[in-house]
């Protein structure tokens, strides 16, 4: 017993050839059929480039339009000729002219001689399939097609509209369950000729014409009724992509089909040269029998699908530039943001470095420059230490860095100095960690030399500042981790929140903070606060710091690193 | 004037450039191209005097024009591609580079630009964009000459991968890319006026087409749409810009003095001061240049869903 081929050919008619001969010469009969709209000449060319093959037959030809009947009656009009003029042939085999073999012809035969009676053909009740384009499933079998999909697609979808509001509905013939399947089957001549010699096929014929894509239902579900063993699944190996179109296979998946099993393959780029030359020679083989296993084709083209629709987060570039809120991550990885801390602590970078592991800027944000981590003046991706480049688009500048740097956290300073454009785009950000220490800012103009009437209205905008940032903080829209603390609280108890902060970046530390940061020496602080307010400027942010008696933290000798446990 | 177009046929894929004493670098060009699998190459000499002119016309592949007219008054070569496309290019996939621009897509190491073209047929997509990516040498530009048919990228393997700012033009549609080492040494002050990076070179032209400013743009608009603005990527591929060689002072030198591009010639108004100071555009986070797959995984260009 052998196998047959059924071939659909439309363009490419040389690699048609090609393959049909490679069948043809191992035994294995071909039936062809050209779809009409290809030219005279072309097709007679096929024709005489085959004549010497015995075992080829032509089918009449029908025009083959995406999604019309013309497929289904060719296939049905080239399936009779098979089963009339190879009384040998067990198995058809639909196959279409961008097709390869991927296996020798006799693994295929020994694979269907030991599974005589199996129909396979993939048949999905239409409540189960997930992969129609154009969410059309169980109304391909209930609605109306009349125009093109493809020539008329504003009156295919307006007559489809219409249809559904009227709740128009054609019956489907009595005992039809209607199935959905991929095109390329392979049917043994049992099943196939039930199908082609069944009394009522006329009525059923005429029933699908006005089915929507009628390959891929017409076998699918008519093999239900007459099929003895059904295997949902086809032999040809053939992927389709988020629109509907079969991904196309190069010289370069060479390797991956190799290793995938499968016994055809399809689409074939139709000058794969090497794809062609390695399967159609006749050492191609060799594997033990093995089952189909397209594992590793799935996902790597699962994967392709992903990067189309979802992308890489956090990445903008000239092919991939999301509105906003359609960003799928806004940035590529976590980051933290301080806002006060190097004020409270004195080399507070150096410190939070050593103990998270992760690169500490400073102000980023900086008017005059970025403060890169080391002082550096380029920095990964050659990102330029300019601020009129860092401004000219503040954005491109913080999604850069964060994409550049991926794999090693970044943290920077943040403070009502700094550049405030990207508070909302940061606080939006779940990637972001922001953390404030509210009226921290006070402390370098307490410290400072300057004449106390400019520290005073220096002390006013810098306020003003950060109340709108704490403000857009709390808005309902703000995705990201955010904490603040005012001044007075955050100094008598500085431990507890760095130890929260720590765990949150790495929480796989185990390790407890033994040392903290050197605190800035606040003595006077309180004094300070009191003549702004006697000046008539009111400081709310740092919270209550007592005129006198200054606030320290517990259990600690001012000035001295200390221990907790 | 060298017209060989009655040898172009229906599926070929055609290179169209405007060129101005580019000899040294011609061999190299056409051959990279051809190893891509372009079938024809229409040039437009603008009156060079190097020999260029009678390199390219002993070309069997190359039909070409030659005008001694201003470069800027015809809109930087724009208006002389466009009449040539619109005459030659309907119906063919058409690539627009300069001498200098080598044009990298996904998988170009393995599959032909045909397969290229192929799988846009087939995804009905007409337009493709590659932005432009500046390489370099390390240390000064004269330091290591080029040799007449090498490859540029032996001597200039290097480049930034991860400073360009985007921004969209609501105007025409497209993206308004900038950045890279022109901007970061010769445009610190003025961010605004570096260069565009941002070009659509490859597409199945129309003679209704136009291209508006260089490659940048084109129109209609909807060509111009060759980004996702919901988040998932297009294919994209990147033109490797060969400018910055040992011939390049000798360039900006001569531009300067035609006075012929855009803005009054800023540009290289910038670029003349800043080569007085002998520049070294290398720093210590440039990236080597292996092949398309270091681009596509810098995040430069994309497979989109081609696989």
């Amino acid at each position: 017993m052998t196998v047959g081929f059924v071939m659909l050919c439309h363009t490419a008619l040389d690699r048609a050839a090609q393959v049909a001969r490679h069948w043809a010469v191992r035994g294995c009969p071909v039936v062809i059929h050209v779809d009409r709209r290809v030219k005279r000449r072309a097709y007679e060319g096929l024709v005489k480039a085959l004549a010497d093959l015995k075992n080829i037959r032509f089918s009449g030809r029908h025009s083959c339009e995406w999604g019309t009947w013309g497929i289904v009656a060719a296939t049905q009009e080239a399936a009779t000729i098979m089963l009339r003029d190879f009384p040998t042939v067990r198995h058809v085999y639909l196959a279409s002219g961008s097709c390869l073999p991927l296996r020798p012809v006799e693994e295929l035969i020994r694979y269907l001689d030991e599974r005589p009676r199996v129909d396979f053909i993939e048949s999905v009740t239409t409540e189960d399939v997930g992969w129609t384009v154009g969410g059309l499933d169980v109304e391909r079998f209930t609605l109306r097609f009349p125009f093109s999909w493809r020539k008329n697609r504003r009156l295919f979808d307006g007559y489809v509209r219409l249809q559904r509001r009227l709740r128009y509905k054609r019956r489907v013939p009595i005992g039809l369950v209607p199935h959905l399947g991929s095109q390329w089957w392979c049917l043994t001549r049992q099943t196939l000729s039930a199908i082609l010699e069944n009394p009522e096929r006329e009525e059923i014929d005429r029933y699908f014409r006005r089915v929507w894509i009628p390959d891929e239902s017409y076998f699918q579900t008519l093999v239900r009724q007459v099929s003895a063993q059904v295997e949902s699944r086809s032999l040809t190996l053939s992927k389709f992509d988020f629109q509907g179109k079969p991904h196309i296979f190069y010289d370069d998946h060479l390797q991956i089909l190799r290793r995938s099993d499968c016994f055809v393959a399809r689409k074939i780029w139709p000058h794969a040269n090497r794809l062609y030359k390695t399967f159609l020679s006749d050492d191609a083989g060799g594997q033990a029998a093995a089952e189909p296993n397209p594992g590793k084709i799935d996902r790597l083209f699962a994967r392709a699908v992903e990067r189309r629709t979802k992308g890489r987060p956090g990445l903008y570039m000239q092919s991939r530039h999301p509105n906003e809120h359609w960003e799928n991550g806004r940035t590529a990885a976590p980051y933290s943001v301080f806002e006060g801390f190097c004020d409270v602590f004195e080399n507070f970078e150096l410190w939070f470095g050593k103990a998270t592991g992760t690169r500490v800027h400073g102000h980023l944000f900086a008017p005059e420059r970025v403060e890169f981590a080391g002082g550096e003046t380029v920095y990964n991706g050659a990102l330029s230490d300019s601020a009129m480049m860092r401004d000219y688009s503040p954005k491109s500048f913080l999604t850069n860095l964060v994409w550049n740097t991926r794999g090693e956290r970044q943290c920077f300073q943040f403070g009502p100095n700094d550049v405030q454009t990207l508070i909302w785009f940061m606080a939006a950000d779940p990637n972001a960690q922001i953390s404030v220490i509210s009226g921290a800012w006070a402390i370098p103009l307490f410290r400072s030399n300057a004449n106390f009437s400019d520290i005073r209205r220096e002390a006013a905008r810098l306020q003003k500042i950060e109340a709108e940032f704490l403000n857009v903080l709390r808005s309902p829209w703000v995705k990201a981790r955010v904490r603040s603390w005012s001044l007075a609280e955050f100094v008598e108890n500085p431990m507890e929140p760095l130890q929260t902060i720590v765990d949150e970046i790495s929480p796989r530390s185990i390790r407890r903070l033994t040392e903290a940061p050197r605190l800035a020496d606040l003595t006077g602080f309180g004094q300070f606060l009191q003549n702004l307010r006697n000046q008539g400027m009111q400081p709310t942010l740092m919270g209550d710091f007592p005129v006198t008696g200054d606030l320290q933290p517990p259990n600690s000798r001012r000035g001295r690193p200390y221990l907790v446990k | 004037m060298v017209d060989r177009t009655n040898v172009i046929g229906n599926d070929h894929i055609l290179v169209f450039s405007t060129l101005r004493n580019e000899r040294i670098r011609l061999p190299y060009f056409l051959r990279y191209y051809r190893d891509l699998g372009v079938n024809h190459f229409l040039i437009v000499d603008n009156d060079s005097d190097d020999g260029s002119r009678e390199y390219l016309a002993e070309q069997p592949d190359v039909s070409l024009w030659t005008t001694p007219a201003s470069y800027k008054r015809s809109r930087f070569g724009v208006d002389w591609l466009n009449w040539l496309q619109m005459k030659y290019g309907h119906g063919h996939w058409c690539l627009v580079v300069d001498p200098d621009e080598f044009f990298v897509y996904p998988f170009c190491d393995t599959r032909p630009l045909r397969a290229l073209t192929d799988w846009l047929d087939a995804s009905s997509i007409k337009s493709f964009s590659a932005m432009l990516l500046d390489m370099y040498p390390k240390g000064p530009f004269d330091a290591q000459p080029y040799a007449e048919g090498q490859d540029p990228f032996e001597v200039a393997p290097w480049f930034d991968s991860g400073n360009y700012t985007i921004q969209r033009n609501k105007k025409f549609g497209n993206l308004w890319i900038q950045g890279g080492p022109r901007a970061r040494m010769f445009f610190t002050d003025l961010p605004e006026r570096a260069p565009a990076l941002n070009k659509i070179p490859l597409v199945k032209w129309d003679r209704d087409y136009a291209y508006v400013s260089s490659t940048h743009m084109l129109l209609p608009r909807g060509l111009n749409q060759t980004y996702d603005e919901w988040g998932g990527e297009k294919a994209s591929g990147v033109l490797l810009h060969a400018k910055f060689l040992d011939t390049f002072a000798r360039k900006a030198e001569e531009e300067m003095e035609r006075r012929q591009h855009y803005a009054n010639s800023h540009e290289y108004r910038a670029y003349r001061m800043a080569m007085a100071k002998e520049p070294d555009l290398w720093c210590k986070w440039s990236e080597k240049y292996i092949n398309w797959r270091q681009l596509e995984i810098l995040g430069l260009m994309s497979k989109g869903n081609w696989a």
